[in-house]
């Protein structure tokens, strides 16, 4: 097996986080339904979690709780990634409903939640 | 076999424009025959010989196939930007170093620093809460705001006016069988389930946000919990008998309150120096609910803030106000 597939298989969180984002990404541009787009944005979110939480982990090592009074660095997983995550999803979470608002008011604007034709309407009522 | 049509159009389209060769095309024996005192036979015989020019060809081909065209252009790039962006990425997935090894960049001194010194420093038998409210306090702060400024639009975009919404007046007029015409609905099952799990949620998140500092969890999951609990409320019993307890008022009075507390206390923390809870704090005892110093009343107000933000995002899209 060449290097490249074998560090992906080493990595494979990191993989499979990159694939889900991919997901995401894909859908954001392929669909016309804003509903899909805002799924496919939490597609992304969701792998960039993944790929935050693979970082931080460290073989063998338990969860930054100090229960026994050993604060040994050595014994803890990284507690950054984790912070970092929540930051993500509070972000995601506001995002998305800031994004769902605009889509509740462009659907009772045209009743359609097709791109293209949100689009056409515009420009013909434009013109 | 449309790309096949599709092909063959759009080279007549090039050829022709939607001029149509056979329309007026005339074999010598018609030609002879035409009478050039009238004036359309005229024009036709001129016409033989002449083509439009090609801007215009272009221009009327576009008109008629362009959105067709675009369409399919725009599937191939976004396909191939797709695939060249998930290539890219894995190519730099390969040359990340390995998983779960401690030998990775990522685990340097600031780790050791806020895994070793969270007791002394912070109070906090739990790490991630340390490091959130303390050591990186001011990013957290941000988000907090974030969340509120996200409400705040949401509130903009969704607010029906409360004397509009009493006449019958919803988001969308048109909408017939909505969800606010089975309000307030008396389905059975999810009553009695509600009756037993909205207390539930409501003492297991405060129980998440006071126990924030020893155990997983804080202001941010406590919060969610709470508002997962007053959307199940208001889904089981209706808007009416959560306004009760919960109003517009009340949300904005808890809403402002949290932040304000919050943006003081962080405010107080950054004005002393910003350099460990200890030194101007008591800690309390790690280990138990109150400790931690200020990271309690932190993890308190912003657990109310998004159980507040929770239940107002439900509220708006479901029925354009609190």
């Amino acid at each position: 097996m060449p290097a490249f597939l074998q560090h992906l298989f080493t990595n494979y969180y990191e993989t499979a986080a990159i694939i889900l984002f991919g997901i995401g990404f894909t859908t954001l541009l392929m669909h016309r339904n804003l509903i899909k787009k805002i799924i496919g944005f939490n597609f992304m979110d969701s792998g960039l979690y993944l790929f935050l939480a693979a970082k931080g982990y460290i073989a063998g090592r338990l969860a930054p709780i100090i229960t026994d009074g050993n604060a040994d660095p050595s014994k803890y997983v990284n507690p950054i990634p984790t912070g970092l995550v929540l930051t993500g999803i509070v972000v995601s979470v506001s995002v998305t409903a800031f994004l769902l608002a605009l889509t509740c008011r462009l659907y009772d604007r045209f009743h359609t939640l097709d791109l293209d034709e949100i689009t056409h309407l515009v420009r013909k009522e434009r013109d | 076999m449309r790309s096949d049509g599709f092909l063959k159009s759009l080279v007549s389209f090039v050829e022709n424009g939607s001029f149509r060769e056979e329309d007026y095309t005339l074999s010598p024996a018609q030609k002879d025959a035409l009478d050039t005192d009238i004036p359309e036979n005229r024009w036709l015989l001129s016409v033989q010989h002449s083509e439009k020019p090609v801007s215009a060809r272009l221009i009327n081909w576009f008109s008629h196939k362009g959105v067709e065209v675009f369409n399919n252009l725009y599937r191939i790039a976004s396909v191939f930007i797709c695939v060249t962006l998930i290539g890219i990425l894995l190519s730099v997935v390969s040359f990340l170093p390995s998983f779960g090894s401690a030998e990775n960049p990522a685990v340097n001194e600031v780790v050791e620093r806020y895994v070793s010194k969270a007791i002394q420093e912070t109070g906090t038998t739990n790490a991630v809460a340390g490091m959130i409210s303390a050591y990186r306090g001011f990013d957290t702060l941000g988000e907090a705001h974030v969340l509120f400024v996200a409400a705040c639009s949401v509130i903009v975009l969704l607010r029906v006016d409360p004397s509009e919404r009493k006449r019958g007046r919803r988001l969308n007029p048109d909408r017939v069988g909505g969800d606010m015409d089975y309000e307030p609905n008396s389905d059975l099952i999810l009553r009695k389930t509600a009756k037993l799990l909205v207390p539930l949620a409501f003492i297991f998140g405060l129980y998440v946000i006071l126990n924030g500092t020893s155990s997983p969890g804080g202001g941010f999951s406590g919060g969610a919990i709470m508002g997962a609990g007053l959307i199940l409320h208001s889904v089981a019993f209706g808007f009416k008998r959560t306004e009760r307890f919960f109003g517009d008022e009340m949300y904005h009075v808890i809403k402002t309150a949290c932040l304000t507390v919050y943006a003081l206390l962080m405010a107080y923390f950054i004005y002393m120096g910003a350099n460990g809870w200890d030194d101007h704090v008591w800690l309390g005892n790690p280990g138990g609910i109150i400790s931690g110093g200020l990271i309690l009343p932190i993890n308190i107000a912003v657990g109310f803030e998004v159980a507040c933000t929770m239940y107002c995002f439900y509220a708006l899209f479901r029925k354009g106000g609190l």
